[in-house]
C-alpha cells in the first residue's frame, strides 16, 4: 500500500526561520510542500520518512532566504497492481461504485468489474448483486458506508491542477472473496 | 515497500512529536499534513497492523519462510491477517497449484496465532461458548 520514495529537492528557508534548527525547518517545509498532495507518476504523499543527505545552503543575491539541496525519503501511498485493499462505499452511480479509504477518495469500481450479474436500482441509487442459489435469487445491496474488499486494476496519477481530481484508481470485485465483507463472513 | 505497521508507527511517533512541540501546528501550511495524518491513522487503526510490534513482524516473516511466498504476498498477509482460505487464495497467486489444502490451513493457523487479532472479535467468540455451556 505504501512505498518509500527517494527524492531530491531544493528547499527554500525564509530568513525568519533561521533561528530554528535546520533539520526541523527543512522537515516542515517539505511536509508543507508535499503532504496530502499527489505527485505525478509517484502517488499520494503522506509524510516525510527521513533526510538522507543535506548539501550546502546558499543565499542568492536579491533573495534573503537560504536554499538547500536535500536528499530525502517520503512515505507515499501507491498500491501495486492486483493489490487487495479494504475501503468503504462512498456512493453508487451509473458509472459504478465509488469507494473511499478516508485518506484516498477517488476509487471507482466500474459496472463490468462488479460480481455478475449486477443491477443498478434507480430508485435507491444503489448497485446490487443478483446472487443465485438453489433456493432462488438473493439481491445483495451495496449500501453506503459498507466495508468492501477490492483488487486494484488501474491507477492514474494526473498532473495536479487547481480544480479536478488529481489521482484516481480503479478496482474490481469480480473474484471470490472480493466485495462487501458481510458477503463472505459467515 | 513499507508495511502498514511501519507507516502506522511512523505517524503515531510524528503525532507525539508534534503534540510536544506545540506551536504553529495550525498554520495554513501544516493543515495538509494534519489532515493526511489524521485520515491515514484513522484508517490504519482499524486494521490488524495497529496491533503489531517489530518482534511480531519478525516472527511472522520467519514463520513464512518455508512457504516460499513472494515479498508482495507476505506483505498482503501481514497487512490483512486473512482468516479464511478464500482470502488467502486472493492474496497468493496460483495458490491452488503452489499450496495444498493442509498448507493453506497451516497458513491460516499461523496467521491467527502470530498476528494479534481484533479484541472485539475474539471477545465475542468466548462469550458465545460460555452461553452454550450454561
Amino acid at each position: 500500500m505504501f512505498v518509500l520514495v527517494e527524492m531530491i529537492d531544493t528547499v527554500r528557508i525564509p530568513p525568519w526561520n533561521f533561528p530554528r534548527q535546520l533539520n526541523e525547518a527543512i522537515a516542515e517545509e517539505l511536509n508543507k510542500k508535499l503532504a496530502n498532495k499527489v505527485v505525478y507518476n509517484v502517488g499520494l504523499c503522506i509524510c516525510l520518512y527521513d533526510v538522507t543527505k543535506l548539501e550546502d545552503s546558499y543565499i542568492f543575491p536579491g533573495d534573503g532566504a537560504s536554499h538547500t539541496k536535500v536528499h530525502f525519503r517520503y512515505v507515499v501511498f501507491h498500491p501495486f497492481l492486483d493489490e487487495i485493499l479494504l475501503g468503504k462505499i462512498k456512493y453508487c452511480s451509473q458509472e459504478g461504485v465509488h469507494v473511499t479509504m478516508g485518506f484516498f477518495d477517488d476509487i471507482l469500481i466500474p459496472p463490468e468489474s462488479l460480481q455478475q450479474p449486477a443491477k443498478f436500482d434507480e430508485a435507491e441509487q444503489v448497485w446490487l448483486w443478483e446472487y443465485e442459489t438453489d433456493e432462488g435469487a438473493h439481491d445483495l445491496y451495496m449500501d453506503q458506508g459498507e466495508e468492501i474488499r477490492f483488487r486494484v486494476t488501474d491507477e492514474v496519477f494526473v498532473d495536479t491542477s487547481p480544480t479536478g481530481p488529481a489521482a484516481a484508481a480503479s478496482g474490481t470485485i469480480c473474484d471470490p472473496g472480493l466485495g462487501l465483507l458481510s458477503w463472505w463472513n459467515s | 515497500m513499507l508495511s502498514n505497521y511501519e507507516v502506522f508507527k511512523l505517524l503515531t511517533d510524528l503525532k507525539e512529536q508534534r503534540k510536544d512541540s506545540g506551536k504553529n501546528k495550525h498554520s495554513a501550511g501544516q493543515q495538509n499534513l494534519n489532515t493526511i495524518m489524521y485520515e491515514t491513522l484513522k484508517y490504519l487503526s482499524k486494521t490488524p497492523s495497529s496491533r503489531q510490534t517489530p518482534e511480531i513482524v519478525k516472527e511472522f516473516l520467519t514463520a513464512m519462510m518455508p512457504h516460499k511466498l513472494t515479498k508482495a504476498e507476505k506483505l498482503q498477509l501481514l497487512n490483512h491477517r486473512p482468516q479464511t482460505a478464500v482470502e488467502i487464495q486472493l492474496m497468493v497467486e496460483e495458490s491452488e497449484e503452489r499450496l495444498s489444502e493442509e498448507q493453506i490451513e497451516e497458513l491460516i493457523q499461523m496467521v491467527a496465532t502470530v498476528l494479534p487479532g481484533d479484541p472485539e472479535q475474539e471477545n465475542a467468540a468466548p462469550a458465545e461458548a460460555q452461553i452454550e455451556q450454561s
